[in-house]
């Protein structure tokens, strides 16, 4: 660095402290350092000063032995409380430009997140109750329960806007508990991958035995599966639907056995949701895949499948459904969502409009800041 | 909750605290390199609450080097045209004459004492002395022609004028501070007689003078002495009879293995021999004040700490050298006020006395001081204890002299009973008592030995550090650790109110929102370094404060620490705990609220806040501390990669997904926009608009511009409470609008001496956290 200032300044004590010089092996910057302390300017003029002991102090402050100057200087400053520091001030001209750019840049990027979000193309049927068949319309948990009663149930949805394949198909639950503490708990991650060979569940209960038998798999999420099945049609042709791919990839790789299969399930006398072809693998049965990858919130979408055609406007898109699954009992609700998707996901004005809103704000205060310290400047 | 990682925390960064004050270059004392040292790592911010400071004199406020200046043998002053005795001609005269009086004095003074004489190599003679007046009085006689040669088990040789003369010393009666007198009894061995040589303050000598001698003269030597700040020594001496010598010997031995009350039973003894004492003059000793001690007391008494000298010695040289040291204004501005008397009457209307004076005076309350003695002491604290009480409280100043070890902790503890912090310093034995009953004992390593020094929470070398170690190391220790112990709440609780509000939202079963892996972590690794490393913080620099030393005042009134600023970070967290997981659970609803994925966006949502909350709260930026700061960012992220990258944890991919969904960094921008924003406009309000005077320090630091007029922001005094002295003030009772402190004051802190410390002592804080909010609910 300064190496020419360094050397200077250590010649020029070196003549007037020749101890320092047989003595202090410090490093030139390092002594420089030190010599700029207060006290050492002082040496001459306190003759009873014990230099020896300086000496050691001097030695044992700034230079251990065998390290690097600026590590030296580092710890040296760290131990004097004296790092180099930078010290920002709140100016009014910091602030309000502050705000002001928050605003700039919050304001567009919020437009464009609404607009994403409005280019999503969305339709929600909520099938819950027009499922129902009027006899029925006042026990509907009779009528969910007796499965006597064929359940199939015809919906038509009418296309507002043309939707660009893949159109997702989402199910969605509403006012259903699937973060609740008991429920959460209720299954064994170590049984979804390994099997009867994992045979300790108490985590399951009270789903985890029936008869004696255990039960693969296990638990109450897996006992609530979801067993509501739809079949598009436009006109009379069936639209293309994959349901493949719909779980995440990593949990059908890591999370869910290949050769675990379904063993004694939905077998008891409560019957909670669907069944599984107990010669599929868990990994192969995305359903539950999905299923067992629970919401965190009280109302959630769950993926179904991908209808791999565009559909134009005005379409009308005839969806058979087999309406199974109990959610009468509790009050919850049941909707079926076809979606198109942009960059940011499904349809959501949030972002947007918090963005939108937290860049107006802060337009809005730096205005005011800006009124302030012109009326009231210090 | 009581957040553990707080009690981890505070112990890492006040260990540090200590470590500062060891590693200070600047508190190192050059003559004897001896470096400050903290003892107790408990307390550093305690130093910068400090508000009495109880200072014993000798060899703290002096330098405690003795120097035989003056001398007033038979009636004749020495010394007093030149200013040292040693260098008067007459008194070199007079020895070489051979004037017997003189003779006598300087016998006493060499032989009178417990010192050593050691013999060099080369032939000098060190002397090895325990009081550094003996020290003084010996060398001033040996260059008197009086040297002090050898000292045997029982005999001693002194060399006067080239002739050797021996003595056996056939006994010693030892100096005690209750005595305030030491003698010794010796057998001149050509002579056969046998003499009793005392020396001690004058109060214990003259009393016991020959009755018919004139002891005025004596009496206005040393008055005279005093008013120069000199230490002054009486010296004495009797021939003793035989007959008597061996009557008292015999009691003197039986009462030395006495083995109750032997101090009591061998002063008594001691009493018997010393009287009818011929006096032979007055040795008068300087000790200069230490260097930088006026300054010192001077910026610490703008700090607004009001100091009381407690000291042995006499009232005026004590008056004396508070005059010198700044301790009291001079006249006219000055007033001192004296509290003497023998009687209870007498103590009782001039303490009424100085009361009414003291509650009527126009000036201000640090120009008015009162002076007390040891006697008037006992007397006042044994029977007038609450109008004591009261007069301690008015007044910012006090001089106690001749006090005992016993009343400087009586004193110490009558100002703790105020709600007074207090820190005592002193450097001798005599001292311990006081440094350990203090809230903080400052030990003086000097020249009286360590016991002070080791007995201390803190020794520092020279008097002059303890500027230093208050307004430097205290106040940053105080601010510091106000930061971290808040901060520390803040980001537990904005934890808490996320799980509270995701329990409404999960059917209040009590579903952890966040899994226990990153629970664990959160304290430990995410959020604990950031703030450790506020011990580097420093919001002004050292030279202002050593220039504006009136800013300690926000540490003494627990300004920064208190039940609003607590309430504040309270509300700061309640509302970044609405931030974050209203917008989570908006922008992460329907097709995404997967539970690990919404988990790690709000958890992400609190370590984004958290670093811009330190970095808002940080004054000075180091690069430990930038580093600290968004390193801990960058780690978070890459604890939770390697976390998301092995399949059998729970959140297996989770990490990747969420940082490959543009979704994710709109949500984090968003939080931190809208958590800092009205935090950010806030502060700067308060700032700008509503400064404290810290910040119109900072700004003028910062900005280089003109410091405006501090004001005066003098704290009221504080009304003590009326249980403990149901006497009316007749001043008006304005009590603070601040509140007590919560963690930091320690009224029972663990001190080092005292047994080991209690290993849960936030706890106890705790249930003084409580106990403080109750009190000021009932104040207000």
């Amino acid at each position: 660095m300064d190496e020419d200032g360094g050397t200077s300044a250590v010649g020029m004590d070196n003549q007037s402290i020749p101890v320092l010089r047989a003595g202090l092996k410090v490093k030139p910057r390092i002594r420089k350092e030190f010599m700029n302390q207060r006290y050492l300017n002082g040496f001459e003029s306190l003759p009873g000063v014990d230099l020896v002991s300086i000496v050691f102090l001097c030695e044992r402050n700034t230079a251990p032995h065998g390290s690097k100057y600026w590590s030296d200087t580092a710890i040296y400053q760290f131990t004097q409380q004296s790092l180099p520091a930078c010290k920002p001030v709140m100016t009014p001209a910091s602030v309000i430009t502050s705000f002001f750019l928050v605003g700039i840049i919050f304001i567009p990027v919020g437009l464009v997140c609404l607009q994403a979000s409005q280019s999503v193309v969305e339709i929600v049927d909520s099938y819950d109750t027009d499922c129902i068949p009027d006899p029925f319309k006042n026990n509907k948990v009779a009528y969910i329960k007796d499965s006597s009663i064929p359940k199939k149930c015809f919906r038509f949805l009418k296309v507002h806007k043309h939707m660009k394949a893949p159109i997702y198909i989402y199910y969605q639950l509403d006012n259903y508990y699937q973060n609740h503490r008991r429920y959460v708990k209720s299954r064994s991650d170590h049984q979804l991958l390994h099997g009867l060979k994992y045979n300790d569940t108490s985590s399951c209960r009270p789903e985890e035995s029936n008869n004696g038998l255990p039960i693969v798999p296990c638990g109450l999420i897996a006992w609530s599966l979801f067993n509501d099945t739809y079949a598009f049609f436009r006109g009379t042709e069936e639209l293309k639907v994959s349901r493949k791919n719909i779980a995440w990839k990593s949990d059908r790789d890591h999370k869910f056995g290949k050769h675990v299969y379904p063993f004694n399930f939905q077998n008891g006398t409560l019957i909670g949701g669907g069944n599984l072809d107990p010669t599929i693998a868990l990994s192969d049965q995305e359903d539950l895949i999905v299923w067992m990858r629970t919401a965190a919130l009280p109302s959630f979408r769950k993926s179904y499948g991908r209808i791999e055609e565009d559909l134009d406007v005005d379409d009308v898109v005839r969806v058979e459904l087999l309406n199974n699954y109990n959610t009468y009992s509790f009050g919850g609700k049941k909707k079926l969502v076809l979606s198109t998707a942009s960059w940011l996901g499904g349809k959501n004005d949030f972002l947007g409009m918090a963005y939108v809103y937290v860049g107006s704000s802060s337009i809005f205060i730096a205005f005011a800041f800006m009124l302030l310290h012109v009326k009231n400047p210090r | 909750m009581i957040p553990i990682s707080i009690k981890v925390s505070l112990d890492l960064v006040k260990s540090l605290y200590a470590k500062f004050i060891d590693w200070d270059n600047e508190m190192i004392d050059l003559e004897t390199s001896t470096r400050s040292h903290a003892t107790n790592t408990a307390i550093s911010e305690d130093l910068g609450q400090v508000e009495y400071i109880l200072t014993d004199k000798t060899g703290t406020l002096t330098e405690n080097k003795m120097i035989f200046k003056r001398c007033c043998i038979s009636g004749i002053f020495y010394g007093n045209e030149s200013g040292d005795a040693l260098k008067d001609v007459e008194l070199l005269n007079a020895v070489a004459s051979g004037s017997s009086d003189v003779i006598r004095f300087l016998t006493v003074m060499a032989v009178c004492n417990t010192v050593i004489p050691i013999q060099s190599k080369s032939g000098e003679i060190l002397y090895k002395a325990q009081s550094q007046d003996e020290e003084a009085l010996v060398r001033a006689a040996a260059h008197l022609h009086m040297i002090f040669v050898n000292k045997n088990a029982n005999s001693l040789e002194i060399n006067f004028n080239a002739s050797i003369i021996q003595y056996e010393v056939l006994d010693t009666l030892e100096f005690t501070s209750d005595r305030k007198r030491m003698s010794i009894v010796i057998k001149d061995c050509r002579g056969g007689k046998t003499f009793l040589l005392s020396k001690g303050a004058d109060e214990a000598i003259l009393p016991h003078a020959l009755p018919g001698q004139q002891t005025r003269t004596f009496a206005e030597a040393v008055e005279q002495y005093a008013q120069l700040g000199l230490r002054t020594l009486c010296l004495a001496w009797r021939e003793l009879e035989e007959d008597e010598y061996r009557e008292w010997s015999l009691m003197f031995k039986e009462a030395n293995s006495t083995l109750v009350d032997r101090e009591w039973r061998v002063a008594e003894v001691c009493q018997r021999l010393e009287h009818n004492l011929e006096l032979l003059g007055v040795a008068a000793i300087e000790d200069r004040l230490q260097d930088g001690v006026p300054e010192t007391i001077e910026t610490l008494r703008k700090a607004g700490i009001n100091f009381w000298m407690l000291t042995g010695d006499k009232q005026n040289t004590a008056i004396q050298i508070a005059l010198s040291c700044n301790f009291v204004s001079p006249e006219p501005k000055g007033q001192l006020l004296l509290i003497n008397g023998k009687t209870e009457d007498e103590v009782c209307t001039s303490l009424e006395r100085v009361l009414l004076t003291m509650r009527t005076t126009n000036s201000e309350p640090k120009d008015v001081a009162f002076v007390v003695d040891g006697w008037a002491l006992e007397i006042a604290l044994k029977h007038y204890r609450k109008a004591f009480t009261e007069l301690a409280i008015l007044s910012r100043t006090a001089i106690c002299c001749r006090v005992t070890p016993s009343q400087k902790a009586q004193l110490v503890e009558l100002l703790k009973s105020c709600d007074y912090r207090t820190l005592a310093i002193g450097d001798g034995g005599n001292d311990v008592r006081m440094i350990q009953q203090a809230d903080i004992g400052v030990g003086i390593s000097g020249r009286e030995g360590l016991q002070a020094a080791r007995a201390a929470d803190y020794s520092i070398g020279k008097f002059r550090f303890l500027k230093r170690l208050i307004l430097v190391h205290g106040r940053y220790s105080y601010n510091r650790t106000a930061f971290l112990s808040q901060y520390s709440f803040y980001k537990s609780l904005l934890i808490c109110f996320i799980q509270i509000f995701f329990s409404f939202i999960s059917g209040v079963s009590g579903t952890s929102l966040f899994n226990s892996v990153s629970l664990m972590a959160y304290n430990v690794f995410y959020t604990s370094i950031p703030v450790l490393v506020s011990v580097l913080d420093k919001d002004l620099s050292e030279r202002t404060v050593m220039q504006h030393p009136q800013i300690l005042f926000y540490c003494q009134a627990g300004r920064l620490l208190n039940p609003s600023t607590f309430a504040g970070w309270f509300g700061r967290s309640l509302f970044h705990a609405i931030v974050v997981f209203a917008i989570t659970i908006h922008a992460y609803a329907y097709d995404k609220s997967e539970m690990e994925e919404l988990s790690m966006v709000a958890l992400s949502g609190c370590i984004w806040l958290q670093a811009f909350v330190v970095s808002i709260e940080t004054n000075s930026f180091t690069i430990p501390q930038l580093l600290a700061i968004w390193g801990n960012l960058a780690a978070f992220y890459v604890i939770n990669w390697i976390v998301s990258a092995l399949p059998s944890s729970g959140m297996y991919t989770i990490m990747f997904r969420l940082c490959r969904q543009p979704t994710y960094w709109v949500t984090m921008f968003l939080i931190v926009a809208a958590g800092m924003g009205p935090v950010l406009a806030l502060k700067y309000f308060r700032y700008t608009y509503r400064s404290s005077k810290i910040n119109i320090l900072q700004q003028a630091e910062r900005l280089g511009g003109p410091i405006l007029s501090l004001g005066n922001i003098e704290p009221q005094p504080r009304s003590y409470d009326k249980d403990v002295c149901p006497l009316s003030i007749s001043q008006p009772k304005n009590r603070n609008p601040v509140f007590e402190p919560l963690l930091s004051d320690s009224p029972n802190a663990t001190r080092r001496s005292f047994g080991p410390g209690t290993p849960f002592d936030f706890f106890q804080s705790q249930s003084r956290l409580s106990s403080s909010y109750s009190r000021n609910c009932k104040d207000n």
